[in-house]
């Protein structure tokens, strides 16, 4: 374990020094607080506003970040033949995987957190500078930690993300991985609808797929509760809890994938 | 003297060419083995399959048959990585750390910790001679100074086996001189050193025996001594004199050679008896400048092995 922490460690670093994580994280922070401008032109929905701007800068910019770096995370290593100088050491290639894994899940982590500070940092401002007319039309509370189940489950959705990334990066270029990454991840957001497939289509094989890629792609739907989040609706804890076993299940699947393929792989 | 590397029927096949994939053997039955304390040369020509031989020892390749034993373990076994040191060729590494971090980062994944990680930091890169540079980041590195943390990194765990593909590759003459100097501090403490080159110079200073490998095949192998009998090819004489001496002097050497100044270089025959000839030459007024025997190199034997292989192959015998 302790092998695959130094990886992580070292993967963590990298994103660190890299400046297209900075470069995101900056311009989510800027966008949520644009989202402050933004609300000042509409009447009553301000809050709602900043809030919904707000979660979905995190949700994108993690994204962005989860597949710019994941796509490159093992390819780019292979690529580079610097990965020859980490596998003849005492590292099995599982622990690189896994380490390399790690080590951009903590990135995002750490990421999100930064975002989620400035999210609340306007979130605050607006709460002292309301009036109480404006707090009672408010459908929740500005700083209402609800929000954080959101912020929980898109950091979810990113590990997953990540592990697609990673799984790409295993066997094919950068290119192609976000190719491939950024369509499951759309696909992911409509999988709902593969389950409904099978009551307007008539050809039973046709169901059948349908049904098996529902299964096989990620479903990605339940993840999103902004719209739950802003207006204070209940989110149960049994959907998080089954949403982020559902995350951890699917995301360690593709990594024993990962493994698998690149337990295989040849480095010329 | 205990095996430190064995293989037996090593072979290894890639794929070639996209659309109608065909197999390409690029290590062809490769049985060898290595002693430990030895530093073993494993030479060829570009392509002849080096590399390919050190991946599948480190386990970056996969052999299509045969098998591989590094101090009598598989190839690949974790246990064993913990022993081996690698500089692979022209080796790339983490650009965004310093030289220091990088060795450091290695030196925990051979489970270092604390401040013995520092230490070995800076024992390695005092000993391949990276001073104050090591708190650069390695892109400011030029290519000889990433050689250079290359071969840092493989001293990184004292290794009792080192595997260097091209080692001088890239290097100044000073950097290849240090390298020189590292291989042979190493072999007086006993430490196994597996190196491919095609630098043949260096492995007739450093290496106890070499493998000449050609085409993937082992074509050659023995200690410098039995596969160099060190004949003598004839003698260099190089003389001072007059353009009135230079048609004498063609019937007393095989070929005559003007260099500048003045002076002539002759290759007299093995048997031309060197002490007469010159002799003769200072009684016509010509002054000896120097006289060398010219023995069989590792060079000449080198090519003469590869030139005998690709010949054999030209004309389909052993096919």
């Amino acid at each position: 374990m302790r092998t695959i922490w130094i990886v992580a460690g070292a993967s963590f670093k990298e994103s660190v020094r890299d400046r297209v994580p900075y470069t995101m994280v900056v311009f989510a922070v800027l966008m949520i607080a644009a989202s402050y401008l933004l609300s000042e032109l509409t009447a009553g929905q301000d809050l709602k506003i900043v809030k919904d701007l707000g979660l979905a800068a995190m949700s994108t910019f993690g994204l962005v970040i989860a597949v710019f770096i994941g796509i490159g995370l093992v390819s780019k290593e292979v690529e580079r033949k610097s990965v020859f100088g980490l596998l003849t050491k005492p590292v099995s290639r599982t622990q690189f995987i896994l380490g390399k894994y790690l080590g951009l899940v903590t990135t995002l982590a750490v990421n999100l957190t930064v975002m989620t500070l400035a999210y609340y940092a306007v979130l605050f401002y607006m709460d002292v500078i309301a009036t109480a007319g404006m707090r009672a039309s408010w459908a929740a509370p500005a700083l209402d930690p609800r929000q954080l189940v959101a912020i929980v489950l898109i950091m979810g959705q990113l590990a997953m993300v990540t592990a697609v990334a990673l799984l790409f990066s295993t066997f094919s270029s950068p290119l192609l991985s976000a190719l491939l990454t950024s369509g499951l991840w759309v696909a992911g957001h409509f999988n709902g609808d593969l389950r409904q497939f099978e009551q307007v289509v008539d050809q039973p094989a046709v169901a059948w797929i349908a049904r098996a890629l529902y299964y096989l792609l990620p479903n990605l739907a339940p993840f999103n509760v902004r719209a739950e989040v802003v207006y204070g609706l209940p989110v149960s804890a049994s959907h998080v809890g089954f949403t982020l076993l559902y995350a951890l299940s699917y995301s360690s699947a593709l990594l024993v994938a990962a493994v698998a393929i690149f337990r295989r792989r040849d480095f010329k | 003297m205990s095996a430190a590397i064995e293989t037996e029927g090593l072979t290894k096949d890639f794929s070639v060419g996209f659309w109608r994939p065909r197999p390409y053997r690029a290590l062809d039955h490769l049985t060898l083995t290595v002693e430990a304390g030895e530093v073993f040369g494993f030479l060829g020509p570009n392509g002849a399959g080096k590399s390919t031989m050190l991946k599948l020892l480190m386990q970056l390749l996969y052999p299509t048959s045969g098998e591989a034993r590094i101090l009598g373990r598989p190839a690949g076994d974790a246990a064993v990585r913990q022993r081996l040191g690698f500089l692979a060729e022209n080796p790339c590494y983490y650009d965004y750390l310093t030289a220091e971090e990088m060795l450091a980062y290695f030196a925990r994944l051979f489970g270092y910790r604390g401040a013995e990680v520092g230490t070995r930091v800076a024992r390695v890169l005092d000993e391949v001679g990276i001073g104050k540079e090591r708190r650069l980041r390695l892109r400011q590195f030029s290519k000889g100074m990433i050689q250079r943390v290359g071969m840092a990194q493989a001293l990184l765990n004292d290794p009792e086996v080192l595997f260097l593909d091209e080692p001088m590759s890239g290097l100044d003459p000073l950097g290849r001189r240090h390298v020189r100097d590292v291989i042979l501090a190493l072999r007086a403490k006993g430490c196994t050193v597996f190196f491919s080159s095609h630098i043949l110079s260096d492995a007739e200073t450093l290496c106890s025996r070499v493998g000449v490998l050609v085409q993937g095949k082992l074509v050659a192998s023995g200690p410098l001594s039995e596969i160099l009998a060190f004949e003598l090819k004839g003698w260099e004489l190089v003389v001072g004199c007059g353009p009135q001496l230079h048609a004498e002097l063609a019937t007393l050497a095989r070929t005559v050679t003007p260099l500048s100044d003045g002076h002539v270089l002759l290759h007299l025959a093995p048997d031309a008896e060197p002490d007469r000839v010159v002799g003769e030459l200072t009684r016509r007024g010509a002054h000896i400048v120097s006289l060398n025997p010219v023995r069989e190199t590792l060079e000449d034997y080198f090519v003469q092995v590869v030139g005998a292989t690709a010949d054999r192959d030209a004309s389909g015998v052993g096919a």
